[in-house]
This record gives structure tokens, C-alpha cells and sequence, in this order.
């Protein structure tokens, strides 16, 4: 057979149809490479999301951040799902009718939120953090194009404004910004994991693709506060605030034994709960970050310098006259007394009995008591921003220095260090390191700051200021013995004292026979009359003080004050 | 030879099976214990909303207030309170 002689399969083609056929094939190809480009070049963002709607296969794990508790449990802040709107600008597209119902979804004013929506932004952004459930409820009802709900973690303070100065707060991404929130933001933290799956038809997980990085919850935090107390102390200092007039204030309850903040509060306060119309002003806890003139209240430790060196004895009588001239400084008494006993210079806070005793020291022996008693250190709460105060070098000091620092003036502390440095006379001698957070009690050293017989005597001293004759006969608790110090110093205003500008403190312990609790109160600028430490701050400490004690059950020093008392023990009750 | 062969074969066969049957029941569980995790997320985001919620009703200023209007309680005064002294009965400890 032979095939070439057949006309029927010879082949005989055209050229033009050998063009046109390759043509075609390259036009084809074009268009193929063309659309590969556009699917892969121009248009990945769309698909890729769309792809992973369908089977998100790289899952990101959340993890919360951990929880803040007072020491009995009671919550102060917490983490916890709620839903935002996002939207992505290349997707979305609303009906005039979806528009108006989006708007009156949220609440906001159609033309407000066509201005959202126009955002020209590459990805995407947010519409609304945090919506609520019913209003993520009829957003997905709605399916609006473009527009989505994403699951975030929204920080809750319970407690509000109450312990707001203490816990702080985060910004809308989670990050502590101010207080406990800031200080353990690296142990608050949750770190997202990541896990990569297979994904089935019906949604379902099939398996792991790759190892799973698993999700780090955040830890919780115990601090040492007590919601009680601190809620307390927030209450009687916001009414002392009104009722003086004043302009702010602080007060700081320290467990005497323990170095533990029990409760630490501010006026002004601010609502964590609330991040709109956030002003830097009250948001600050003047307790740690703010400094002032301590005045009398650093009398103690001039009293517990000259009894250390032996120079006096409490009882040791000193000439008190209404004026003492040092250098061109004339120290005055306000309620003069000829003669006075050391303890009595504290009990009655006689600027120049002060005065005389600390000129009895060389300036580096008295400064080395203020030293010690954590003047000009940092405390060491670990609190963001605390202040270490001022206390120059005694080799600085001129006499009139020196002098004036006996009566708190020269020198600044921050109300924290102020009740820390008192701790020395509430303990025997011994300061304990402060702590925010709940600490059990074998694992902490105290540092000696004066033997155990001057902190008793300087106690005793300081337990005559609330007794008949002292100057903080407003600060006594019913059934209870009270030591501490009344303190008014004039405000430094432009480098100069103000004739008519007072910071009221008060810095004391209960009870005073074996003290458990150290408070300190200090109160910015009373204009309501009184302006004595011992009738403005002093009832706040007596409401804190007295509620404390109940607090905690601890049982009476003074029982002769208060009440009546049965004297029988409760197992023969019966008998009687 | 040719038996041994089938019997390889059969053998074969129902291992085949095997597999197929332990592949689907691995991913039975697997779908089982994912379900398990995303319920106990949700319990655990449920448990952090009602210790909110708790919190909140159990706040201080509120509990302050609702004590002083709604049940009208007041701190007692001094001279209403008894001081009981001496040593209260000791707890029994177990045998």
C-alpha cells in the first residue's frame, strides 16, 4: 500500500491557516498569563480573603489577659469577649437603606457615618469598638457587604473609680498605660498562639497541618488591696474633700507588719470604664507620684535622732521660748509653753523645741536618720512613675536649713514614702519593703531603721498627740489606743510660702500597744475654715482607722473607752 | 502458591479496611474534641462574665448604699457594742 499515491491524505496546507491557528494559540495564552496576572498582581488582598473565609486554615489562638483581684478574691479587672464592626473599603458597598439602618444600629447620624466609611485606607479599619450584643446581633443580620464583626478581649474594672488609682488601666489595644496594668504588663500579657489546620466541607477541623504554637493566657495578679478598706478610705476622703473645699488629697493604709498596700486613694478620681474624656489631672495618683513639704510629721524623727544618740530622754526638759532666732530665721510657736519635755514638743508639735533638739545634731547625723528612714529613696513599690522626694546632702545644709528641716521644710516626700518611713515606729524599729501585690508573710526582710526601744519611746511620744493636750485629739478611735502625727505645712507656690495655702496631714497607727495598721492621710489646700492637720485630715483617719480595725477584727487596746464589756469567757456564759 | 497469594490478598483487603475505619474514627474524635475546646472556651468566657457581673453587684459604693436606704442599717454607736473577753471555745479537731 502506498499511502502517498492516495490524493486523499496527501497533505497540502496553506500557509495563512498555519498563521492564523498559531495566532490564535498565542492569543489564547495572552489572555490566560493576562488573567493569571490580574488574579495574582492586582487583585490578591480580595481573593486572599475570600479564600480564607472559606478554609481558614492559619488560626490565630486568643488569649486574654489576666484577671487583677484584691486579696480576698473580689475582682478589680478583668478581660472578656466582645465584638467590634470592621469594614474593608474594596468590598463595601451599602444600600441607601443599609446605610440608614447601619446608622440607626449604632446610633450615630448618617451623614457622621457615610464620613466613617469613606476612609480610604489600605486593609482594614475599625467602624466601632466595642459594639454591643444586640447591636452585633443586627449588624450580622443586616449581611451587609464588606462590613464584619471581629471578636476582641474589652478590659472591665468593676470596682471603677473606687480602686482606679492603684489598678490603672489599658488603652484600646490592651497595653497597660498607667498603675498595676503598667507596672506587670509583661505578666498581664496573653500571648497569641497559632495553629495551622485542614478544614473540611462542612467547616469541620479534620487535623493539624503543623505543630501547634499553643495560646499563653495571661496571669492573674492577687494584690495586696483590700476592695473594704480601700473602698473606705476612698468614701471618707471624698467627703472630707468636700466638706473642706479643698482640691485633692490622698490616703494610704500600710499593714504595719507586712509592708502590704491595703489601700491607697486619690481625690480626683477618674472612671477606668470610661476612656472617652480622659484627662491626665486626676488620672494621677498623687499618693506615689506627687511630693510635698511633709512639715510636722517629720518632727518623730527628729525626736528619734536625739533619743538614738542619747542626747535627750523623752521626759528631759527643754526651754520653749515663743520665738528662737537661727541665723536671719525666726522659728515661732503658735500655742507657746515655757518648758516643754521632748514628748511634749511632739504632743503639743513645738516648731522650736523641734528646732533646738535637731541643732542639738551635726546636719550629716540628721540627715542620716532621714536617710535611713527612706527619705529621698525611692520606696520601692515597684509603682510606675513613683517619686523619691528630695533630701539634699547635709554637707548643702545652712543652719537655716537645718533648722527649718526639723519642722518639714527644705525636704519633700511623696504621702507613700511619708507612711513607709512611719512603719519604723509602728514595727520596733523595722521597715518593711512595700508591696501592691499580696505577699505571704515568711518570705519578707525587714530593714532595721532604729532599735526597738527608741521606736517604743518615739511611739509612746506620738500616742500622747491624740490624748488630752495634743494636737490630734480629733484622730482617736473608740476602743482603741492611737499614735501619730499631725502636720500643716504652708504651700509652696512660685518659690515662695503661701501665707494662706495649706497641706493638712496626718500620718498615725492603730493600736498603738502593738500597731497593725499605719495610715496617712494628706489633704491639698482645705478653704473651708480649718486648716490644722488634726481637724482636717484627722477625721479621716479616725473613719479609715476605726473601720479598718473592725475590718480585720482585731481585737481592742483600750476597751475602757469603748464599751461595755462582759467579763466572763464565752464557755461559762451558762454559769452566770 | 497461588493460595498464599490470595490469603496476601485478603489480608490485604482487611487491613485496608482497618486503616480506613481508624482514619475515620481518629477524625471523628478529633472533630469531638475540638468541639469540646471551643465549649469550654465559651464556658470559660461565660465564667468571666458572671464574675463581672458579680463584681459589680458586689461593689462596695453599692452594697454602702443599698445598706443605708433600702434596709436601713447604720454603723452601730459605742455604748451598743459588747465587748465579749476571754477565750473563745475551741474549735474540735477531728479524731
Amino acid at each position: 500500500m502506498n499511502y502517498h499515491s492516495r490524493k486523499l491524505l496527501k497533505l497540502n496546507l496553506a500557509p495563512w491557516r498555519m498563521a492564523t491557528v498559531g495566532s490564535l494559540l498565542l492569543v489564547g495564552l495572552g489572555v490566560v498569563a493576562a488573567r493569571a496576572f490580574y488574579l495574582q498582581g492586582l487583585n490578591t488582598a480580595y481573593l486572599q480573603g475570600k479564600g480564607d473565609a472559606v478554609s481558614n486554615r492559619n488560626l490565630t489562638l486568643p488569649a486574654h489577659r489576666g484577671q487583677i483581684t484584691d486579696r480576698n478574691g473580689q475582682l478589680l479587672a478583668i478581660s472578656t469577649p466582645v465584638e467590634s464592626l470592621w469594614g474593608r473599603p474594596d468590598e463595601l458597598s451599602l444600600s441607601a437603606e443599609q446605610h440608614a439602618q447601619l446608622a440607626r444600629v449604632l446610633g450615630v447620624k448618617p451623614q457622621a457615618l457615610a464620613k466613617t466609611l469613606a476612609r480610604k485606607t489600605r486593609g482594614e479599619f475599625s467602624v466601632r469598638r466595642p459594639v454591643t450584643p444586640e447591636q452585633a446581633a443586627r449588624i450580622t443580620a443586616m449581611g451587609a457587604p464588606g462590613l464584619h464583626l471581629r471578636r476582641e478581649f474589652r478590659r472591665y474594672y468593676p470596682a471603677g473609680e473606687v480602686a482606679a488609682h492603684v489598678v490603672g488601666f489599658t488603652n484600646i489595644d490592651d497595653l497597660g498605660q498607667e498603675g498595676v496594668e503598667r507596672a506587670y504588663q509583661d505578666w498581664l500579657a496573653g500571648r497569641e498562639g497559632k495553629r495551622q489546620i485542614l478544614r473540611d466541607r462542612r467547616g469541620n477541623t479534620i487535623r493539624d497541618l503543623a505543630p501547634i504554637k499553643t495560646a499563653q493566657m495571661g496571669g492573674n495578679l492577687t494584690l495586696a488591696l483590700d476592695l473594704n478598706i480601700q473602698y473606705l478610705a476612698h468614701r471618707e476622703l471624698a467627703a472630707a474633700i468636700a466638706k473642706n473645699k479643698a482640691k485633692g488629697g490622698s490616703v494610704v493604709v500600710l499593714d504595719a507588719k507586712t509592708g502590704e498596700i491595703l489601700a491607697l486613694a486619690n481625690q480626683p478620681i477618674f472612671n477606668p470604664n470610661n476612656r472617652r474624656n480622659y484627662k491626665p489631672g486626676p488620672m494621677r495618683n498623687r499618693a506615689v507620684i506627687d511630693t510635698f513639704e511633709p512639715g510636722s510629721t517629720v518632727k518623730p524623727f527628729v525626736a528619734a535622732a536625739v533619743l538614738e544618740r542619747g542626747l535627750y530622754k523623752s521626759g528631759s526638759v527643754i526651754d520653749t521660748p515663743e520665738t528662737w532666732r537661727v541665723g536671719a530665721k525666726l522659728v515661732r510657736d503658735l500655742h507657746p509653753h515655757p518648758q516643754m519635755t521632748v514628748s511634749e514638743i511632739i504632743q503639743k508639735s513645738s516648731n522650736v523645741g523641734a528646732v533646738k533638739l535637731a541643732m542639738s545634731l551635726t546636719p550629716q547625723q540628721y540627715w542620716d536618720v532621714l536617710h535611713r528612714s527612706g527619705f529621698g529613696e525611692l520606696p520601692g513599690s515597684g509603682f510606675p512613675g513613683e517619686t523619691a522626694g528630695r533630701l539634699r546632702n547635709a554637707d548643702t545644709w545652712k543652719p537655716v536649713e537645718h533648722a527649718t528641716m526639723a519642722y518639714g521644710y527644705g525636704l519633700s516626700v511623696s504621702l507613700l514614702q511619708l507612711t513607709r518611713a512611719y512603719m519604723a515606729f509602728a514595727n520596733d524599729g523595722e521597715v518593711m519593703p512595700l508591696s501592691f501585690l499580696k505577699r505571704e508573710p515568711q518570705e519578707i526582710m525587714g530593714e532595721r531603721v532604729f532599735s526597738p526601744g527608741v521606736a517604743r519611746e518615739v511611739r509612746a511620744m506620738m500616742e500622747t498627740v491624740t490624748q488630752e493636750g495634743g494636737t490630734g485629739m480629733r484622730t482617736r478611735v473608740p476602743g482603741y489606743r492611737v499614735a501619730g502625727k499631725t502636720g500643716t505645712a504652708h504651700k509652696l507656690v512660685d518659690g515662695r510660702y503661701a501665707p494662706d495655702r495649706y497641706l493638712s496631714s496626718f500620718v498615725g497607727m492603730a493600736p498603738a500597744s502593738n500597731p497593725r495598721l499605719i495610715i496617712g492621710v494628706v489633704i491639698d489646700e482645705p478653704s473651708g475654715g480649718v486648716y490644722y492637720g488634726g481637724s482636717v485630715a484627722g477625721p479621716v483617719f479616725a473613719q479609715v482607722m476605726a473601720a479598718s480595725l473592725r475590718q480585720l477584727a482585731l481585737p481592742p487596746d483600750a476597751p475602757e473607752s469603748a464599751t461595755h464589756i462582759t467579763q466572763h469567757p464565752l464557755r461559762t456564759a451558762g454559769d452566770a | 502458591m497461588s493460595r498464599l497469594n490470595v490469603v496476601l490478598a485478603l489480608m490485604l483487603v482487611v487491613c485496608a479496611l482497618a486503616v480506613i475505619q481508624s482514619q475515620h474514627r481518629a477524625r471523628s474524635y478529633f472533630v469531638e474534641l475540638e468541639r469540646l475546646k471551643k465549649e469550654a472556651r465559651v464556658l470559660d468566657e461565660q465564667w468571666g462574665q458572671l464574675q463581672l457581673e458579680q463584681g459589680t453587684w458586689a461593689n462596695p459604693a453599692r452594697v454602702d448604699t443599698l445598706a443605708r436606704t433600702r434596709l436601713g442599717l447604720v454603723p452601730p454607736p459605742p455604748e451598743r457594742i459588747h465587748l465579749e473577753t476571754g477565750t473563745p471555745a475551741k474549735p474540735v479537731s477531728a479524731p
